[in-house]
């Protein structure tokens, strides 16, 4: 019998539209593989079985009464925790929020019960997404399938070890500065931030709000169109969702899957490549270039010389509104209180409550946060941030008067040792070099597999302009055509 | 030289409202020496006359028609919090004396 949890989403999707197999046993099949290995990678916060059985008995339903179901009807998907889940618990990898059971769906959780997917459960996070190995989650950190002793990535761990893990055939993530894709890098799966307003915040944890971006994970670049296409499109309720279309995605990615570049012009971003990168790294890089190449793009290099300064920029930016979004965790309308003894004032609460509720880098970020909004640090820190950002959207917007997208490893380095780079906060925020740019920037990017270096998975970032979503999904869904997917040793 | 003190570190903590530890002061204010150090990069860039940009999105004042629509009742918005009392958010005393006796 077919195993059903190695088959892809659209796969699925078949099975369940012909009958073949009943969205309830595709369900209990991640189910039993979730109980099997997750106890070792530890990717999910929350499963809700009653509720993911519940949500599959209704496609089956629907489909008995001969309803038209939806292209991913009866598909499992597991939610990164950093989306509000009406009556499933939602803590954002905190503690502050620990026990938390949301009132409301978040917009992009109310699309995916209206498409007929079945919500498995909530996946393991860096703590409030500030993080690139999910060992900032206050829950334990979330292992790769590729090799338990390393990490999946972050913020998005979990949500991409699911999926390498083959616990779930769709997950959703979000990005802020790469939270989707490095983790789709270092796992072999593939992640896409989609154009920033292009996917409803409505629900969303807020972290850095000019940045965050919710998007899809999959394990192949169709599925993950697929996925875009659901979740994505204007939300009234989210006043910076763009009101247009969702670009055509789906058969963009169709159109590359048949392994024609023709006509295609990419830019290798020159400051992207050389040193930075494991020597592994640029290797699957260049030979991925080669393949794309033989595909039929023409490739050039292009120089985006304020990229190296996205980073800093980033780093000031995002902890700036993260200080000012975190400032609703006071200990008054949700989630923990600590020191209510009836003897101390409100603000003495409220700095116990937090200073039990957040983990360090959360800590730090707010700190860091409120140091570069300070009144004497404002226009050296944020200010000059701001005016860099404006600077890396041009180094963009030059790049694409050239070139039809832009390419790049996603990141540095292969999945490190658990333990490697928590001890040196800077160390951590090297793993988004690559990806941050494109949060700046407001544009769509993605991680495809491109291959291995010793063993261990390496993405390739595709990054295209603001709302040409489709672009990318060409390239990747090309690429993959020519490479494959990657399968991890068994668990 | 460093770019944080420790006692700078101290005040942000008060600032941000964390109640945090004199270990964790003496932790966090390398780190944060460390990190600011390198996000002060952003000096190097000559951008005295380029305009910041807050937000990649070009929308203002996004406006909707104003129609009652279904929201919260009183039992789901207090269903998660620490505390509640006749239908509202019940909080520590906010005033440093007790003025209510």
């Amino acid at each position: 019998m077919t195993d059903l949890t190695r088959l892809t989403a659209s796969e699925i999707a078949g099975l369940v539209a012909s009958g073949d197999a009943s969205a309830v046993e595709v369900t209990q099949a991640h189910l039993d593989r979730i109980a099997a290995v997750d106890g070792r990678i530890n990717a999910f916060l929350h499963v809700d079985t009653d509720g993911a059985l519940a949500a599959a008995r209704a496609v089956d339903e629907r489909r008995a009464a001969g309803d038209e179901l939806g292209p991913l009807a009866g598909v499992p998907v597991a939610v990164k925790d950093v989306l509000a889940t009406r009556g499933v618990p939602t803590t954002v990898g905190s503690k502050i929020l620990e026990g938390w059971r949301p009132p409301y769906d978040a917009t992009i959780v109310k699309r995916l019960r209206a498409a007929g997917t079945v919500m498995l459960g909530k996946t393991n996070m860096d703590e409030f997404a500030m993080g690139s190995s999910t060992e900032y989650s206050a829950y334990g950190p979330t292992r790769n399938p590729w090799d338990t002793d390393r990490i999946p990535g972050g913020s998005g761990g979990g949500s991409a070890a699911a999926l390498a893990a083959y616990e779930a055939p769709l997950s959703i993530g979000s990005d802020t500065g790469g939270s989707i894709r490095q983790p789709g890098a270092v796992t072999g799966t593939v992640g896409a931030k989609p154009t920033y307003g292009g996917t409803s915040r409505y629900g969303l944890v807020a972290f850095s709000s000019s940045l965050d971006t919710p998007g899809p994970c999959a394990r192949t670049v169709l599925d993950a169109a697929l996925l875009h296409e659901v979740i994505g499109g204007h939300d009234p309720r989210d006043s910076t969702s763009i009101p247009a279309p969702v670009p055509d995605v789906v058969a963009a990615a169709k159109l590359g899957a048949t392994g024609d570049l023709t006509g295609v012009k990419l830019g290798v971003v020159k400051e992207f490549t050389g040193e930075g990168a494991e020597p592994g790294v640029t290797a699957a890089f260049r030979e991925a270039v080669d393949t794309l190449t033989k595909l039929g793009a023409e490739i050039v290099e292009v120089s985006c010389p304020h990229f190296r300064y996205a980073l800093p920029a980033y780093y000031l930016i995002a902890p700036s509104e993260c200080s000012s979004n975190l400032a609703r965790f006071d200990g008054v309308r949700f989630g923990l209180r600590v020191g209510d003894d009836g003897n101390r004032s409100l603000e003495e609460v409220m700095s116990l409550t937090r200073e039990a509720g957040f983990g360090p880098e959360v800590k730090r970020r707010i700190m860091i946060g409120t140091y570069a909004l300070s009144s004497g640090y404002y226009d050296a820190y944020y200010g000059q941030a701001q005016k860099v950002r404006t600077l890396i959207t041009r180094d963009f917007t030059a790049a694409f008067t050239q070139v039809d997208a832009l390419i790049s490893p996603t990141t540095p380095f292969v999945a490190f040792p658990l333990g490697a780079r928590t001890s040196d906060p800077y160390q951590m925020y090297l793993a988004d070099l690559y990806t941050i740019p494109t949060n700046l920037y407001g544009g769509p990017g993605i991680s495809v597999p491109c291959g291995l270096s010793e063993g261990l998975p390496v993405g390739l970032q595709v990054m295209a302009p603001t709302m040409a979503d489709d672009r990318m999904y060409r390239v990747a869904a090309a690429l993959e055509s020519a490479v494959g997917t990657f399968t991890p040793p068994a668990l | 030289m460093a770019a944080i003190s420790r006692e700078e570190v101290a005040h942000l903590a008060r600032l941000s409202r964390l109640a945090v530890t004199e270990e964790e002061l003496d932790i966090f204010a390398g780190q944060l020496d460390v990190i600011l150090q390198s996000v002060a990069q952003v000096g190097e860039v000559a951008a005295a006359d380029i305009p910041p940009t807050s937000h990649s999105v070009p929308l203002t004042n996004v406006l909707r028609e104003d129609v009652v629509v279904p929201g919260l009742t009183p039992q789901e918005a207090l269903s998660g919090a620490p505390d509640a009392e006749e239908q509202r958010f019940r909080v520590p005393r906010i005033l440093d004396e007790d003025v209510a006796s």
